[in-house]
């Protein structure tokens, strides 16, 4: 599966009923370290079916950067039945992105 | 696994590094613990480095890697956790591997410094932030605070005096470290507070940083209502691995001259992490050309 852009419209659907777990990640077009991650997730995301991995761009998506509290991005938040599981700010690599997955 | 040189950090003194003994034709491995190009990759514009007058620094480091890709040099992405001396060669060690090594360049620059408060670590991401430029943005029009006196604080919090609704600038000092021309001007901004003498004790928080809990030299406590935390306390040198070969001076850095040279023969380091004058991108590349040199010139003798 590729990653999947999520905006305020799908975010229901696509995030809170998810029936995999979600790796939701914050992003935008100015961060260097958001850009490094990118491929980091894409990769993982070709090789995992049980996961959904999901990319949401704060500056299109503010409300819902709000929400979940963003404030330092590259941010990643696992999300499993709808709430909040997990979360790891910076850029991480695909073995820590693993990690959190577990 | 066997190299003729191995260098640990693939930042841009690394990868330069590595440029100059792929073109001298030596087998190059760069081991990294996180991403290519270190610091740099948090600057949203680079304006001091020759040719590009305004690049971003995931560009830079991009295109450098791809440069360095492009030579032949090899990259994992693994923490060095030791290096051992053998003589005639060297061991490089990561949790999961031990490479062979005919010499080796460490450069892995620094890491941001710590305030050393309760809770600090927990709030990274949700109120307590390292980088001005790059998380700032989240803060528009709110209260926010800068905690140092370093040149890099005084540059924050004339950043966000632009962004914010007012900032904190606290300082355990009264003065601030060179960058008179920025003080100056942040004592002429009607949103900018200094707070000086005085050391944040605590975080307050539930979900996200609400207040934080400061206390002056006279023994004054109050609390400071905060949206956002801002460090620029320094940062350190990340030669902690690698006392065994190298000698550090109080502040853990390298000590090395201008040739890269340490006190083991065949072990160089370059960038940040050395004791010098001045850290920028440009005097971290001469360093990666210097020591790789000097590496190449150890390997053929």
């Amino acid at each position: 599966m590729a990653v999947v852009k999520v905006t305020r419209e799908n975010f229901e659907n696509e995030v809170i009923k998810s029936d995999k777990p979600v790796l939701v990640d914050f992003n935008a077009d100015w961060c260097g370290p958001c850009k490094m991650l990118a491929p980091v997730l894409e990769e993982i995301a070709g090789s995992r079916d049980d996961v959904k991995i999901v990319s949401i761009n704060v500056d299109d998506e503010d409300i819902l950067a709000e929400d979940y509290g963003v404030s330092s991005i590259p941010c990643l938040v696992v999300v499993k039945d709808g709430k909040e599981v997990k979360r790891s700010i910076g850029f991480r690599g695909k073995d820590a992105v693993l990690e959190l997955l577990r | 696994m066997k190299y003729d040189i191995v260098i640990v950090g693939a930042g841009p003194a690394g990868m330069t590094a590595a440029i100059y003994g792929r073109r001298a034709n030596k087998t190059v491995l760069l081991l990294e613990a996180a991403s290519y190009g270190g610091q740099i990759i948090n600057a949203h514009k680079i304006e001091n480095y020759p040719v590009e007058p305004h690049i971003s620094g995931f560009e830079f480091a991009t295109k450098l890697y791809e440069q360095a890709k492009e030579l032949g040099a090899e990259f994992k992405f693994e923490k060095v956790v030791g290096i051992e001396d053998k003589g005639d060669h060297k061991l490089v060690n990561t949790p999961s591997a031990s490479y062979e090594a005919g010499a080796v360049i460490i450069a892995t620059g620094s890491d941001k410094r710590k305030l050393g408060v309760d809770r600090e670590d927990e709030l990274v991401g949700r109120g307590v932030s390292y980088c001005a430029t790059c998380d700032g943005a989240f803060f528009r029009k709110k209260v926010v605070a800068v905690a140092g006196g370093t040149r890099t604080a005084l540059e924050d919090a004339l950043y966000l005096a632009d962004i914010a609704e007012k900032v904190y600038l606290i300082h355990r000092l009264d003065k601030f470290s060179g960058a008179e021309a920025d003080y100056d001007r942040l004592k002429a901004r009607d949103n900018v507070e200094f707070l000086l003498n005085t050391q944040i004790t605590k975080l307050n928080a539930d979900k996200k940083l609400e207040s934080i809990e400061v206390k002056s030299k006279d023994g004054t406590v109050q609390t400071v209502e905060v949206s956002a935390l801002f460090v620029a306390v320094g940062r350190v040198p990340e030669n902690q691995n690698f006392s065994a070969v190298i000698d550090l001076d109080d502040k853990g850095y390298a000590v090395a001259g201008e040739n890269c040279l340490t006190r083991t023969a065949g072990i160089f380091v370059a960038g940040d992490n050395r004791v010098k004058e001045v850290r920028q991108l440009v005097t971290a590349a001469a360093d990666g050309a210097v020591a790789a040199t000097a590496a190449v010139k150890y390997l053929n003798s």
